[in-house]
């Protein structure tokens, strides 16, 4: 049909007005999204099939664009290196004879340690496997801090691993595709870690912030902190495991306890994935499954009912008399266990 | 490929390239990278395209394309899907109400409405932020990226400049 036979081409809408509706049905899909996203359930089915898209494009897209990057490191670290190493043999010779005493130390504390353990029967925790990655991006913003790692499914990184650099923790891992893995760093204001002070044992849970200090929130017992004492992992929650170091306590402008992490001073491009998904798999979890429970003796319901009733008194059987209806008390009988693995 | 503003606007020009520039920038000052122990600022590089877009003219395109960068930015970042699109997209309709307003005004001025519009779209984001993860973020950590982005302002300036004139109906 021509355009002026239309009868609604004369119809003339102005442009902002169209423009304006275009707008709240962009902001009505925005909102839709907002309130659609599962972020940070630890699920694999929640980190979409959009952000594994994503994450496995920018992966070696990141590592292109962070090569400069590197090669610039490499070359001022080279002349870093060249220019200050009489400085630096000083300090080095210095940080020896210190590490010497440490490792002193260690061997006598290994030694210790061992005795105790064999002497209460401690079993120790198996070593966990770890996977070295390097960081290709890195976002540091306020609202979202994540940093995306060259390996993912690929080497078996699941999400839910803790990342650690040589220092100490990163974060965890809370997306993975193939080839790329997404961190959440300890900074990330959706991010609660539960940790321990070192001196008292105290108990905590460092929440990020977006700044590069997360805060301790949750301190429990008396009087639990001083500035510098060291923050471990406590393990509570099975969701990373105890003893990794997280950074120092200082009191921060705001007059909350925070944490330097150890990792700030880190080059950030290397990290290593520690294959840990719980304290399940520290036991030998087929060895549990294999697990027969004994049987249980129980009683037939219908045997006591009937020793419980009063007996008659005994009368001559009569030739007409009907043979009880009653059934004879069956023999105890036991209770089967289930088949391990199945009805739980 | 001629860049003049005489001809009339052509979405992929003054949409297409910029959001393409600004995807690639985002990517880029996404690098790992840390000198002297410093590391990159991390402006909102599609916020250029937010204010200056609203400025050029009112568009049906504009604010679905800024809903794709408000994606890829989540997407990338890592944020909640929908956090940088609403935001852009609030301070976007901010411009565009206030457009007649801002016309003709001077750079600082303008200059000092964008640092603006940057600010409403990082407390829209901080408040999506706080009601999604049910912390509140750092302020110095948001006063941070706010004064990286406003310093983009002269990009704003160079695309509003060029296409301001191009749609006569608009001028």
């Amino acid at each position: 049909m021509p355009l002026r036979q239309n009868p609604l081409g004369e119809v003339k809408v102005p442009l902002a007005w169209t423009a304006a509706v275009a707008l709240i049905v962009a902001v009505i899909i925005g909102a839709a999204m907002l309130l659609s996203d599962r972020r940070e359930t630890f699920q694999t089915e929640a980190y979409g099939t959009a952000r594994q898209a994503v994450d496995a494009v920018s992966a070696p897209v990141g590592g292109v664009v962070a090569k400069p990057g590197e090669w610039t490191g490499d070359i001022l670290g080279w002349f870093g290196s060249y220019f200050f190493t009489a400085g630096e043999n000083r300090r080095l010779k210095k940080e020896m004879v210190l590490l010497q005493q440490q490792a002193d130390e260690a061997v006598r504390l290994r030694d210790e340690n061992e005795r105790l353990r064999a002497m209460l029967g401690v079993r120790t925790d198996p070593p966990i496997d770890m996977v070295t990655a390097r960081i290709v991006a890195d976002s540091r913003g306020p609202l979202a801090n994540y940093r995306l790692a060259n390996v993912g499914s690929e080497k078996g990184v699941m999400i839910g691993f803790p990342v650690l650099s040589e220092r100490g923790l990163v974060g965890r891992v809370v997306g993975v595709s193939r080839g790329a893995s997404k961190v959440l760093l300890l900074t990330d204001a959706a991010s609660k870690t539960p940790v321990m002070i070192d001196r008292t044992n105290a108990r905590a849970i460092l929440t990020g912030d977006g700044g590069p200090n997360p805060k301790l929130d949750y301190l429990r017992s008396r009087d639990p902190i001083r500035a510098g004492d060291r923050v471990l992992t406590s393990g509570d929650g099975g969701v990373l495991p105890r003893g990794l170091p997280v950074g120092r306590v200082v009191k921060g402008l705001d007059g909350r306890w925070r944490v330097v992490l150890d990792t700030d001073s880190d080059s950030i491009d290397w990290v290593r994935i520690m294959k840990f998904r719980d304290y399940a798999q520290l036991v030998d979890r087929k060895a549990l499954e294999q697990t027969q429970l004994p049987p249980v003796i129980t009683e037939n319901p219908d045997d006591r009912i009937l020793k419980a009733r009063p007996t008659p008194p005994a009368a001559a059987p009569s030739p007409s008399a009907t043979p009880p209806t009653a059934s004879p008390a069956s023999p105890p009988r036991p209770a089967t266990p289930a088949p391990a693995g199945g009805g739980r | 490929m001629s860049f003049s503003a005489a001809r009339p606007l052509d979405p992929w020009r003054w949409i297409g390239v910029p959001a393409l520039l600004c995807m690639g920038f985002t990517i880029l000052f996404a690098a790992p990278i840390r000198v002297f122990g410093l590391q990159l600022p991390e402006p909102v590089f599609p916020m250029v395209c937010a204010f200056g877009w609203a400025v050029i003219r009112p568009s049906i395109l504009a604010p679905f394309t800024l809903l794709v960068l408000g994606a890829f930015l989540d997407l990338f970042w890592g944020g909640a899907l929908g956090l940088w699109g609403v935001s852009l997209l609030v301070a976007y309709a901010g411009a565009l109400f206030m457009r007649n307003m801002l016309t003709g005004q001077s750079r600082p001025m303008m200059w000092a409405w964008y640092a603006a519009m940057c600010g409403v779209a990082l407390a829209t984001g901080y408040l999506i932020t706080m009601l999604d993860v049910k912390a509140a973020p750092s302020l110095i950590a948001v006063l941070w990226q706010f004064l990286a982005t406003s310093l983009l302002y002269p990009f704003a300036h160079r695309l509003i400049d060029r296409f301001e004139g191009a749609d006569v109906r608009f001028r």
